[in-house]
């Protein structure tokens, strides 16, 4: 970015500085600490110049908005055009309590859906399975059947609106619901727009709601892209996603580096299948942390972009939009307190405000209770509130990538694409990414990455305020989320009518299908759509593909 | 305690479960369960299990116990692992393999540390196998993870010894390092899905040839995949081939041998231990004498010396 | 004879959530004990057969998902039931302040939130484990 000379005087100087202002002002007032480190113990120098970024190459390595290598951004216009969709993770109890909820979210200005599942759902598990016990309703919505679908999305414009969701093992399934749905009211299916997490991987290496063993994992996983790009153009088929893997304990280069990973083995299995990666590619997006430490993130979501649109080059993706990353952002989980909750609001603003910086294309903020329980109604709107100040209050949103050319942040950007290159030669080694999952690899990382985080926390290297620095002895004052408690037993009842009244001959015949497409190699979205017509639960059709799949099982790592 | 052992030769688990615990915390009173829990015992089939981290050992050993339950065999598994020397902790995660075993009133899984031995099997290992015989389990599987002492000890306990492989990253390089050519009974060579399987298994083979005199039975080597359940039916098979072939070569009563002698040793040597260094008398005499180490006023072999001397008196 | 306390660290019902349950686990290891991890999606029968086998002190449980109430209390249940109540129970996660005491009342003798100091949760059950 500099000529040769230049970068030679400055390092001249700096020395200069260091030896006759730094120095001697460090051994008057030694600093804080010996060495100050980010969340990924990467050290960090007293200060950044041209020095630190002389190889950076503008024009290949940063390039413009909208333009490879995507570094600055995927829009050229960015936050100017359009800002991001504030789109809030939401669910639980009953499909109506949830219609409620995301009714009151639009009204207050939400720009999407996003929807929280419960874990028997996740699990593809009814509402009425032994192992569904005490689960209902917990951590997100309860959808058994198209019957529950329905009235998740009673009175909201399907058609209009693009809605998030976090679905993975059975992906394909709950997916058909919300197909059938708008099949059902008239929308063609060129028009619905959105995304299915669907991203399997990571849950083996980090959020464990698997189903299936990673080869018929990835199957399903192609066999949705393939009928995404056919008959959804405006879906995103996976979301493949990072935050999970953070909120494990990882730190943030291994975050990055594990999806993007993630990333590049779903490419590569879909093309095994024959699919052409400009087919599908445009169609895949990517989901990340924003977490604690500001610069570190921000650097993370830039170093993303960049890797993603040179690997993507590598595979021989031609289309621009192959290329370019598009990503949603949560604020991290993990960060909140239960302690002093309210603070969690500083600390979410500041993370969404990363996130924006950083280029994200739809943002969730978290509320501040939900280190306690489900978030209420006027902590969910606070979170919004605060994606709106940044929006409208902050200016963030008036040009494209405002911390690029940062010394520091293009440092730590290369410096983060290096070591996910690392990583990446180290899962090669492993021969790819499933058999280094089974070896326990990245499981293994996070382990101790988390471990050696939560001693420093006890030991008070690292400052968790509220929690062992500035703690305070006060009564937690925060209203929680009270559910309806007659929400099982209606659930319930539903699913015991359901079974009742449909065409059971229709059904078996629908399920039948379904098993002898997946025990074959057809793609297997077009039964499962018969199935979920036919008024299929998501355990029925699920239990198919489990009996034809097997289940998975987790080695035993720490 | 004498009740406790009548209770678990009737097969109460929880009678089980706490002799075992006495068993590890070498409770003084444990010798009055023993002398029961021996006179029922001496039945049940052993068959040690040991190999290299990583290897899927806990899965091949749920797939084998499940493999035994569906030929009518009820299964104990004493599943190894180790005691941090610096904290004396440990973390026992072979259950998560085995989830699926943990409903079977047929299984019963005990995890255990090594507890300060320092490499070998745990103290203790000889009682719990005695004990889980004496309780009715006709199957008791031994799993020690790999390193060092406690793969070659396996054969003190075991009829039937299996060393687990997995295809790539040299392990059968540091097989023979190991010696563990010499103890192996059956070769499995787990993670038969891993490329690279058909190098493995020639590797093992070549050595196994290389080692093989004539006339002497020929060490077996099979392919499994634990997670597939794929060769399972077969090395059960294998390992019941052994039994009859050890029955038959009459070296059955050998192992058994083998077994009793180790075990007494172990009980002497624990004995001896205790007697030397927690009885107050010669926990005195004991310091005194490091004093005097210290100050060079004797050596270790003399003071050794006077403490035996002491003890044989 | 020196005596380890054994502790059986378990995962009940559907949460995924393992972080919290694997550095306890690691922390009670450190300072001394012998840990027993079962993994995820135990059901209440599957961790009291675990803790009867294992002979074990402690039961830890860890859960995320808010289902506390009604999975926790069936461990206590069914430990009660085989005459198991012994052993002490304690219990982790996303519990909100009106819930431990109901918690308690059921044998979950302590209860963890999230930011417990870990030298907290072994203080706790070197305290209350019985002799």
């Amino acid at each position: 970015m500099y000529d040769s000379d230049k970068v030679r005087e400055i390092a001249k100087r700096r020395k200069e500085w260091e030896s006759g202002s730094y120095r001697p002002v460090c051994e008057k007032v030694p600093e804080r600490c010996e060495r100050f480190e980010n969340l990924s113990w990467t050290e960090i120098s007293p200060l950044y110049t041209a020095e630190d970024v002389a190889g950076f190459n503008y024009l290949k390595d940063s390039g413009f908005p909208g333009e490879y290598p995507y570094l600055r951004g995927v829009h050229p216009t960015m936050y100017r055009g359009k800002t991001w969709t504030m789109r809030q993770f939401a669910g639980f109890g009953t499909a109506e309590e949830t219609n409620r909820r995301y009714k009151y979210l639009l009204e207050h200005g939400e720009t999407g859906l996003s929807v929280a599942f419960d874990y028997p759902t996740l699990y593809g598990y009814d509402t009425d399975h032994p192992l569904a016990r005490g689960e209902f309703g917990k951590c997100g919505v309860a959808i058994s059947s198209l019957k529950d679908m329905e009235l998740l999305f009673k009175d909201i414009p399907v058609g209009k609106i693009t809605t998030s969701m976090t679905i993975n093992g059975p992906a394909p399934i709950v997916w058909a619901f919300y197909i059938a749905n708008a099949d059902n009211q008239g929308i063609p299916r060129t028009r619905i727009g959105g995304t299915i997490q669907n991203d399997v991987l990571k849950e083996y290496i980090a959020q464990k709601s698997f189903i299936f063993p990673p080869e018929p994992s990835m199957r399903l996983t192609v066999d949705t892209f393939e009928f995404g790009a056919r008959e959804l153009p405006r879906w995103n088929t996976i979301s493949i996603s990072g935050y999970h893997i953070r909120e494990a304990g990882s730190t943030a280069v291994q975050e990055l580096a594990f999806t993007l990973a993630d990333g590049f083995e779903y490419v590569k299995a879909a093309m095994a299948r024959g699919l052409n990666i400009d087919d599908f590619a445009p169609r895949l997006s990517f989901f990340f942390n924003a977490h604690n430490d500001f610069f570190e993130e921000i650097a993370k979501y830039r170093a993303a972009r960049r890797i993603w649109a040179r690997g993507m080059k590598e595979l021989g993706a031609k289309k621009e939009r192959s290329m370019l990353m598009r990503f949603h952002t949560q604020t991290a989980g993990v960060s909140l307190t239960a302690q002093q909750p309210e603070i969690n609001l500083v600390r979410v603003a500041l993370q969404a405000m990363a996130a924006v910086l950083g280029g994200t294309q739809s943002l969730h903020t978290n509320s501040m209770d939900e280190a306690l329980a489900l978030p209420s109604e006027k902590a969910v709107r606070l979170a919004l509130r605060t994606q709106q100040i940044i929006e409208e209050e902050t200016g963030a949103a008036s040009t494209a990538d405002p911390l690029g050319g940062s010394y520091y942040v293009e440092w730590l950007t290369d410096r983060m694409e290096e070591e996910a290159n690392r990583y990446f030669d180290r899962i090669e080694q492993f021969g790819g990414v499933v058999p280094a999952i089974e070896r326990g690899f990245f499981q293994r990382e996070i382990a101790e990455a988390s471990y050696r985080f939560q001693q420093e926390v006890e030991s008070g290297k690292r400052t968790i305020v509220g929690v062992n620095k500035y703690k305070l002895d006060e009564e937690v004052e925060i209203p929680l989320l009270k559910m309806d408690e007659k929400g099982e037993e209606i659930q319930l009842e539903r699913l015991k009518r359901l079974r009742a009244d449909r065409d059971n001959d229709k059904l078996m015949r629908a399920l039948s299908a379904l098993r002898k497409a997946a025990e074959g190699d057809e793609n297997t979205m077009p039964y499962i759509l018969d199935c979920v017509h036919a008024y299929a639960t998501l355990g029925e059709t699920c239990g198919v593909l489990r009996e034809v799949f097997g289940e998975y099982r987790e080695p035993s790592i720490f | 305690m004498k009740d406790l052992a009548e209770r678990a030769v009737n097969g109460d688990d929880r009678a089980v479960a706490r002799l075992i615990t006495h068993a590890e915390n070498c409770h003084p009173d444990l010798y009055e369960a023993m002398r029961i829990i021996h006179r029922h015992g001496g039945r049940a089939q052993v068959i040690g299990i040991t190999g290299v981290m990583g290897a899927g050992k806990s899965t091949l050993i749920a797939e084998i116990a499940l493999e035994y339950r569906k030929r009518g065999k009820t299964v104990g598994i004493i599943a190894i692992d180790p005691t941090s020397p610096f904290t004396g902790g440990a973390l026992l995660g072979d259950r998560i393999r085995m989830s699926r075993l943990t409903m079977d009133p047929g299984i019963f899984i005990r995890s255990m540390g090594t507890r300060g031995m320092l490499g070998g099997l745990t103290g203790a290992v000889y009682d719990v196998m005695e004990i889980m015989d004496a309780s009715g389990k006709d199957v008791i599987i031994v799993e020690t993870v790999g390193v060092g002492q406690a793969e070659v000890d396996i054969i003190k306990i075991a009829d039937t010894t299996l060393v687990v492989l997995v295809p790539g990253l040299g392990d059968s390089i540091q097989t023979i390092k190991a010696g563990l050519m010499e103890i192996a009974d059956i070769f499995v060579v787990n993670k038969a899905d891993v490329p690279g399987i058909e190098r493995t298994m020639a590797e093992i083979e070549s050595m196994i040839d290389l080692g093989h005199r004539p006339g002497v039975r020929k060490t077996p080597v099979l392919a499994t995949a634990a997670k597939e359940c794929k060769g399972i039916t077969e090395l059960v098979d294998a390992i019941e081939e052994h039994r009859e072939f050890i029955v038959g070569s009459g070296s059955l009563p050998d192992r058994r041998r083998k077994r009793y002698e180790a075990e007494l040793v172990e009980i002497i040597r624990k004995r001896l231990m205790t007697m030397i260094f927690d009885e107050k008398v010669f926990r005195e005499k004991v310091e005194s004498l490091i004093g005097r180490i210290e100050g060079k006023e004797t050596d270790p072999y003399s003071a050794a010396e006077e403490i035996l001397d002491g003890l044989l008196k | 004879m020196e005596r380890k306390i054994r502790v059986l660290v378990a995962k009940p019902g559907l949460d995924g959530h393992d972080r919290g349950a694997k550095v306890v686990a690691r922390a009670l290891r450190d300072s001394g004990m012998e840990v027993i991890y079962t993994g995820l999606h135990q059901t209440a029968e599957m961790i009291v057969n675990s803790a009867l086998q294992e002979d074990v002190d402690v039961v830890g449980l860890s859960l995320l998902s808010g289902a506390h109430m009604t999975l926790f209390r069936d461990v206590t249940d069914l430990l009660k039931e085989k005459g198991m109540d012994d052993v002490l129970v304690v219990g982790g996660g996303i519990i909100p302040e009106e819930d431990v005491t109901p918690l308690k009342e059921a044998g979950i003798r302590g209860v963890f939130g999230p930011g417990t100091p870990l030298e907290d949760i072994i203080e706790f059950i070197k305290g209350n484990v019985k002799g």
